[in-house]
């Protein structure tokens, strides 16, 4: 996992709520047995008309928001389906961080396996983004992981909650399969535990 | 201490508690399907790392796969790669498969149950996020990403903070033609799309203890919708009942001695929830949603809302952009939507006892002529059993289509979807933009309110229908 430590980029508003990951990523798309090679296919319903033209009013595909690496969106975003492929989209695509007022869990959670940082900030904050994202050209923000901190080097600053041992595995790119693994005496342990009252 | 349910099943299942570290679990059973496990064999093969325990992994198609005749190849090739990277990763890997020709194909949680795999006390995930249909059995069950999958196939644990416990109460009881699916429905509608987010929801009540477990699975399958990490409810004699004699469920001595454990599972009177929410079950009426979230949902003797009234800018803009994309004017009249499609099916309502209440209102009737209805049992177990009882024939008679078992129209992955601009009666999980379709429009419903519709047109209370 690409570690993330601290991110500068440009942020792309996506003013909607309850963002659900079959908008982030239809079903069509699923299929696919590799992890990679989902950006194309990012909010396909959205970016594209029927036709397979780029539908220009969609705001990721404002000229000036090509670039985004921070999605700033509505609350509860990542709700429903637990496709990984949501995150595998987003990073593919580009992106690095999505701020909301809340997240859905599963989503939150494969964000986190794949370096994609949900930051959780208020909704005032949030509504404060979005805003300057669409008024200020080429708005960016910095997000401090090791600080819990968003900044846009305007004046805008908030801090953020993260559990701390997430916090360190994205920090670190770390595996996790690989931590559970050095517990294995006590994973036999319990298995034998079990097998012994069953 | 008392405890909750909840934390008599996780207190049970802690391998270790690492300093500054999330719990490590143990999770008693794995289920894995087609589309969210290619990218953990994967994983396992780089890493060059066994599955742990395939005795606790078991696997089946069921997003994928056509519903039409299974003599036939699979049309689609992409699709059917992913079915043949899930027949390659279980052979090589040793997993217990229910593959396409099996007689226990279906949808995963539609078999785990069937199986007598759900138990009791257990903890169960699979790489799907209606994985909180187990819960129904006095389960902790949720669902995972693809990671996590690995990561379970790997050490058979998962690291978990544990998350805050919500009281559902259901006092009274659910009027004749009102099913689980509307108190799920209503459910929703109250406490909000993200209302249980963070929280594990144990339903509780009258209303809870009377239904089937069906019923419970219905209920249970649509926490999800509400945030929830996951929905349970403690077992009983219901559930007993249901599970003895299944295939993998215990039995003689082991039978007896489950059920003396089975029988602790319950939350202790004094026990302590972080959230408690009341419902009254006699007053709910069936539910029909309007938007594009579940959340966004009325009775049957409702109106489409106006977005005037929102309760919020969000919720205003919100609300008109469901309203655009479903094609609707506020102020409508529930009653006077008419649909093209009915869907009966998916891990939410395609159990026996779905198609049996969804029979019972079709059977006599033809289906409106403008309608094009289908029926996709959840699993080869449950059609059979519709077919023994001739449900099927009530409902090829009066016009419906009758699938083979899958996911289907749920989420349209295989050839089951709608057309543009096409309007669907929905027995599944999600009227999200596009689920169903590109451009279709789907409103949530329970069996019996998909059937009556199919009949009539439009959206129709059962509690009037003329049963013939």
């Amino acid at each position: 996992m690409t570690p993330f430590r601290t991110h500068n980029g440009t942020v792309a508003p996506l003013d909607r709520a309850n963002v659900d990951t079959d908008q982030i990523i239809p079903k069509q798309f699923l299929k696919r047995i590799e992890r990679t090679g989902f950006g194309e296919f990012l909010f396909y319903d959205w970016r594209f008309l029927p036709s397979g033209e780029l539908d220009s009013t969609f705001v990721l595909n404002e000229p000036r928001y090509r670039a985004a690496s921070i999605l700033v969106a509505g609350k509860n975003f990542g709700c429903g389906s637990s496709r990984e492929h949501a995150p595998w989209a987003l990073v593919d695509y580009g992106f690095r961080a999505v701020i909301a007022p809340s997240f859905a869990d599963i989503f939150a959670n494969n964000c986190m396996k794949n370096g994609l940082l949900p930051v959780t900030l208020g909704e005032e904050e949030v509504a404060a983004i979005i805003e300057n994202a669409r008024t200020i050209d080429n708005y960016g923000l910095t997000v401090d992981l090791e600080r819990r901190t968003v900044t846009d080097g305007r004046g805008f600053s908030a801090s953020f909650a993260i559990d701390d041992f997430q916090r360190h595995c994205l920090m670190e790119g770390l595996d996790d399969i690989g931590l559970t693994l050095l517990y294995e005496a006590d994973i036999a342990a319990y298995e034998r535990k079990r097998s012994a009252i069953g | 201490m008392p405890r909750t349910l909840f934390e008599k099943i996780w207190d049970a299942h802690v391998v270790r508690e690492p300093e500054d570290q999330p719990t490590l679990l143990y999770i008693d059973l794995h289920l894995v399907h087609e589309v969210t496990s290619p990218q953990a064999f994967a994983g396992l093969r780089v890493a060059s790392r066994r599955v742990r325990r395939p005795d606790l992994t078991v696997a089946t198609v069921d997003h994928n796969v056509p519903t039409t005749d299974r003599s036939l190849p699979i049309a689609d090739p992409i699709g059917a790669k992913q079915i043949n990277t899930l027949r390659r990763n279980c052979h090589d890997f040793g997993i217990q498969l229910f593959d396409i020709d099996s007689a226990e194909q279906g949808i995963v949680h539609v078999i785990g149950p069937e199986l007598g795999l759900t138990q009791p006390g257990m903890t169960v995930v699979c790489g799907d996020s209606h994985t909180s249909t187990h819960g129904a059995f006095g389960t902790l069950a949720f669902g995972i990403g693809t990671s996590e999958v690995e990561h379970v196939l790997a050490t058979q644990c998962l690291p978990q903070n544990k998350p805050r416990s919500m009281l559902i109460d259901v006092r009274g009881a659910l009027p004749e033609g009102v099913s689980a699916k509307d108190l799920a429905l209503g459910m929703i509608g109250g406490i909000g799309t993200d209302g249980a987010t963070g929280h594990v929801i144990e339903y509780a009540g009258d209303a809870v203890r009377e239904l089937s477990m069906e019923g419970r699975m219905t209920l249970c399958n649509m926490s999800i919708e509400a945030g929830a990490r996951a929905g349970m409810i403690a077992p009983d004699e219901t559930t007993f009942a249901y599970l003895q004699g299944r295939r993998f469920a215990p039995r003689g001595t082991a039978w007896t001695e489950a059920q003396d454990y089975w029988k602790t599972l319950r939350s202790d009177n004094d026990a302590r929830f972080d959230r408690k929410v009341e419902l009254d079950a006699s007053a709910l009426e069936p539910h029909v949603t309007w938007g594009t979230s579940p959340g966004m949902v009325v009775p049957v003797t409702g109106c489409v809302p106006d977005p005037a009234a929102a309760k919020s800018e969000a919720d205003r803009r919100a609300s008109e952009r469901a309203l655009e994309y479903m094609a609707l004017t506020p102020r409508t009249r529930i009653q006077d939507i008419q649909v093209d499609r009915v869907f009966i099916g998916s891990c939410t309502n395609a159990r026996i006892e779905d198609l049996r209440a969804a029979a019972r209102i079709v059977k006599g009737y033809q289906t409106n002529r403008s309608v094009n209805a289908m029926v996709v049992p959840g699993s080869q177990a449950v059609k059979r059993a519709a077919e023994s009882e001739g449900l099927d024939r009530i409902f090829r008679d009066s016009g419906f289509e009758w699938r083979e078992a899958g996911c289907s129209m749920c989420l349209g992955m295989n050839p089951d979807i709608l057309q543009p601009g096409e309007r669907c009666a929905s027995t599944s999980n999600r009227n999200f933009e596009g689920r169903q379709g590109r451009g279709g429009r789907t409103h949530l419903v329970s069996p019996m309110m998909a059937a009556a519709a199919a009949i009539t047109g439009h959206f129709t209370d059962v509690r009037e229908w003329k049963f013939k």
